[in-house]
C-alpha cells in the first residue's frame, strides 16, 4: 500500500468537484425543507436531472442547454411534487418516494439509447494567469463553470435566507405555517416556489454528474446521493455554509475510498463502497444525538399539513 | 367557486374506488408515456396487463408466477403497513430483504452437505433473525440519538446491497462454481431447498405463509391491543403516552415487525424461485412493497390485491422488455405513476369538493 501515490492538491481539487452533485441537491433541499416541506424525491428529480441534461447535451452540443434542461426537468418533477403534497394534500413521505421511483424508472426509459456515449465535453472557464500558480492555480482555477455557479448559489442561499425579506417570510412559514398564514402570507405560492427551486437544484446536481463528473449516461446512475443530500440537510443543520462542508466529507469519503482500491489496500473494495453510507449515518447520529442546539434547527412547520382556513 | 371541505372521516366509498381509478388513469397516462417514447401504446399496456392472465399461450405458466411473485410484496408490505400506520417509516425493507437472504443462506450452506429435517427451519429462523436485526439499527439509532429512521433504513441499503455483493464473491461463493460468482443453488440442498409445492406452478411454502401473514395482520390491527396502540401512535405520539403506549417499544415493535417480515420474504425467496445469492439477487420488493402498503390502503387484504396487481406488472414487464424491447425500469415508472395518482385521489376521500357562491351585500 503506498498512500504516497495519492497527491493531495489533486485529492483536493478532485474532491470538490465530487461534491457539486450532493451539494447542490442539498442546497436545494435545504431552501424546501426551510419553507417547511420535507421533499424525499431528491434522488428522483436528480436523475431526471442527469437524463434530461445528458440528452440536451448531446443532441445540441451546448453545455448552457444541457444545464438548462437538467434544471428545468429537475423543476418539473419537482412541480408533480408541490402540486400533490400543496394543493392535493397528500402525504409528503409517500409522495416523495413516488417521485424517486418515478424518476428512477422514467429516466432509464428515456435514457435507454444514450447508455455509453460520451457527451461533449463541458468547458472551464480560463482565468489566464491565475491558473498557472503553483498550488493555488491547481485549488481554486481549474474547475468548470458549475463549480463555481455552486459555491455562488450557496452564498445566495445563504444570504438570501437570512439577510432578505423574501428570505424571512420563507423561514417563518417554515417555522409556524398558520401563523405566517394568519399574517398574510401565501404559504401555499411560496412553498411551491421552494418546492421548484429545489427540483431545479437536484436536477442541476444530477445534471453535473451525468454531463461532467462521469461523464456519460448509465442507468441509476445517482446510486443513493439524492438521499444522502437529504441526510446532508440534517447534517448541516440547516445551514447553507454547513452544507459544503458536508459535501466535502462525502465527496472526500467518496473518493477516498476510490483512491484506497487504487492503490490495492487490502479490503475488501465492498467494505470500502460502504464507507460512505457508513460515514453518512455515523454523521447523522452525531447531529442528531447531540443535546445541544443543533438538532433543534429542523424548521417547526416541517412535514406538516398546511391547510388554509378561510 | 371551488371549495375543498375536509371531511369529519375520510369518505369510505372514495377509499374503496379511487385505488381503482387510480389504476385506470395510470394505464392512460402509461400509454401517453410509451407512445411518446415511441412504443406502440395499446401494444405495451396490453402486453403488461392484459396478456400474462390471458394470453393462451401465456397464462398456465404465467398465473401461478403472479402469485409466487406477490408473495413477498404481501410479506414486505403487511410488515411496512404496520409501521406506517404508526407513523414509523422503515423504507429500508430492501436491506432488511438482503440481510436476511444472506444470514439464512449462510446459516445453511454451513451445514453443507449435511442433510438433517432441522436445518430448514433453521434456515428460516436465521433469515427472519436478519431482517430484524438489520432493521434494529434504524431502531435503536432513532431511540437513542433520535436519528430519522428514514435515511438510516436506506442507507442502509446502499451498504447491504455492497455487502451482498462482498459475499457472493467471497465469504460464501460456490467453491464447486469453477470461478463463477454466487453461492451455491440452494434448490440443489435437499434440506434447505424451498421447493414447489404444486408440481409445475413454483407455488412454493412463501406463497401459503404470505396468505397466513394477511390473516395475521388483520387480527392484529382488528382484534389485538397492539393494532390500537399502532393506530394511535400514528394519529398522536403524544396522546398514545396516555394510552399506555411506549413510544421507543413501539419503534422497535413496527420495525422488528416489518425487518422479520421482510428477512423472512428474503430467505424464502433465496431458497426458492433465486436458488442462490448473487450480485443482482435483489430486484426491488422492498421499493415496490412500499407502494402495495399505500395502493392497498394499509389493509391487509387490499395489500393483498395491490400486490397481485404488482406482480402482475413484473410479469407483464419481462414480457414487454423480451416482446417489445421495453427496459424493465419502465414498470418502476408506471408504478411511481400510480403512487402519484392514488395519493393526489386520496384528496377526494379526505376532502369534498363544493360550490360555494359569495353572499353579496
Amino acid at each position: 500500500m503506498d498512500f504516497a501515490a495519492i497527491n493531495p492538491l489533486i485529492f483536493f481539487s478532485t474532491m470538490v468537484a465530487a461534491s457539486i452533485p450532493v451539494l447542490l441537491a442539498a442546497l436545494g433541499e435545504l431552501v424546501v425543507e426551510k419553507s417547511g416541506v420535507l421533499n424525499l424525491g431528491v434522488e428522483g428529480m436528480m436523475i431526471i436531472g442527469a437524463v434530461c441534461g445528458f440528452i440536451a447535451i448531446y443532441h445540441t452540443g451546448s453545455p448552457l442547454f444541457g444545464v438548462l434542461a437538467s434544471i428545468i426537468a429537475g423543476g418539473l418533477l419537482a412541480l408533480i411534487f408541490g402540486i400533490l403534497t400543496q394543493v392535493l394534500h397528500s402525504n409528503q413521505v409517500a409522495t416523495g418516494l413516488a417521485l424517486t421511483l418515478f424518476g428512477l424508472g422514467l429516466s432509464a426509459l428515456l435514457g435507454q439509447p444514450y447508455a455509453g456515449i460520451k457527451p461533449p465535453t463541458f468547458p472551464k472557464p480560463d482565468f489566464g494567469l491565475l491558473g498557472d500558480l503553483p498550488v493555488l492555480g491547481q485549488l481554486f482555477f481549474k474547475y468548470d463553470y458549475l463549480v463555481y455557479v455552486a459555491f455562488i448559489l450557496v452564498v445566495g442561499v445563504s444570504y438570501f435566507l437570512n439577510r432578505t425579506r423574501g428570505g424571512l417570510i420563507l423561514r417563518s412559514i417554515g417555522e409556524n405555517h398558520d401563523a405566517a398564514h394568519a399574517l398574510g402570507y401565501h404559504v401555499v405560492r411560496v412553498r411551491l416556489a421552494a418546492i421548484m427551486f429545489g427540483g431545479g437544484c437536484a436536477g442541476l446536481g444530477g445534471g453535473y454528474l451525468a454531463m461532467i463528473r462521469v461523464p456519460q449516461w448509465t442507468e441509476g446512475m445517482t446510486a443513493g446521493v439524492g438521499w444522502i443530500a437529504l441526510a446532508l440537510v440534517v447534517f448541516a443543520s440547516w445551514r447553507p455554509y454547513r452544507v459544503i462542508l458536508g459535501a466535502f466529507l462525502f465527496g472526500g469519503v467518496t473518493l477516498l475510498q476510490l483512491n484506497l482500491q487504487a492503490v490495492g489496500i487490502k479490503v475488501n473494495p465492498a467494505y470500502l463502497s460502504m464507507a460512505p453510507y457508513l460515514i453518512t449515518i455515523v454523521a447523522l447520529v452525531v447531529i442528531s444525538g447531540s443535546s445541544n442546539r443543533l438538532s433543534t434547527q429542523a424548521p417547526g412547520s416541517l412535514g406538516r399539513l398546511f391547510h388554509k382556513t378561510m | 367557486m371551488l371549495v375543498f371541505e375536509r371531511r369529519r372521516e375520510p369518505s369510505r366509498f372514495w377509499t374503496a374506488i379511487t385505488p381503482v381509478l387510480a389504476v385506470l388513469v395510470t394505464l392512460i397516462a402509461g400509454g401517453i408515456m410509451f407512445a411518446i417514447l415511441g412504443k406502440n401504446p395499446v401494444e405495451a399496456i396490453k402486453t403488461i396487463f392484459w396478456a400474462p392472465i390471458f394470453d393462451p399461450n401465456l397464462s398456465a405458466y404465467a398465473r401461478p408466477q403472479i402469485l409466487v411473485k406477490a408473495a413477498p410484496l404481501v410479506l414486505i408490505a403487511i410488515g411496512l403497513s404496520i409501521g406506517f400506520k404508526a407513523n414509523i417509516w422503515n423504507i429500508g425493507a430492501e436491506g432488511q430483504y438482503i440481510m436476511g437472504a444472506i444470514l439464512g443462506g449462510g446459516v445453511a450452506l454451513a451445514f453443507y452437505p449435511l442433510e438433517a429435517w432441522w436445518i430448514f427451519p433453521l434456515m428460516i429462523v436465521s433469515g427472519i433473525v436478519g431482517g430484524i436485526a438489520w432493521a434494529m439499527i434504524p431502531a435503536l439509532l432513532k431511540i437513542k440519538f433520535r436519528t430519522n429512521e428514514i435515511l438510516v433504513s436506506l442507507m442502509l441499503v446502499y451498504v447491504s446491497e455492497h455487502f451482498l455483493a462482498s459475499v457472493s464473491l467471497g465469504l460464501l461463493r460456490n467453491p464447486d462454481g469453477i470461478g463463477f460468482p454466487g453461492s451455491r443453488n440452494l434448490q440443489h440442498y435437499t434440506s434447505a431447498s424451498n421447493g414447489e409445492l404444486f408440481v409445475g406452478t413454483g407455488i412454493h411454502l412463501g406463497v401459503i405463509v404470505a396468505l397466513v401473514s394477511i390473516f395475521a395482520l388483520y387480527g392484529l390491527i382488528r382484534f389485538h391491543r397492539l393494532g390500537f396502540q399502532v393506530r394511535v401512535t400514528g394519529q398522536s405520539v403524544r396522546i398514545s403516552r396516555f394510552a399506555g403506549v411506549n413510544p421507543n417499544l413501539m419503534v422497535i415493535f413496527c420495525l422488528a415487525a416489518s425487518g422479520g417480515l421482510a428477512g423472512l420474504a428474503g430467505i424464502f425467496e433465496l431458497s426458492g424461485p433465486a436458488g442462490q445469492l448473487s450480485i443482482d439477487f435483489n430486484v426491488g420488493y422492498g421499493f415496490t412493497a412500499i407502494i402495495v402498503a399505500f395502493l392497498g390502503r394499509l389493509n391487509p387484504f387490499g395489500i393483498a390485491l395491490a400486490a397481485l396487481l404488482m406482480s402482475l406488472t413484473y410479469i407483464g414487464g419481462d414480457l414487454a422488455q423480451f416482446m417489445l424491447n421495453l427496459p424493465s425500469a419502465a414498470i418502476q415508472a408506471l408504478q411511481g405513476m400510480l403512487l402519484f395518482f392514488l395519493l393526489s385521489m386520496d384528496f377526494l376521500s379526505q376532502y369534498r369538493i363544493t360550490i360555494k357562491h359569495w353572499a353579496r351585500g
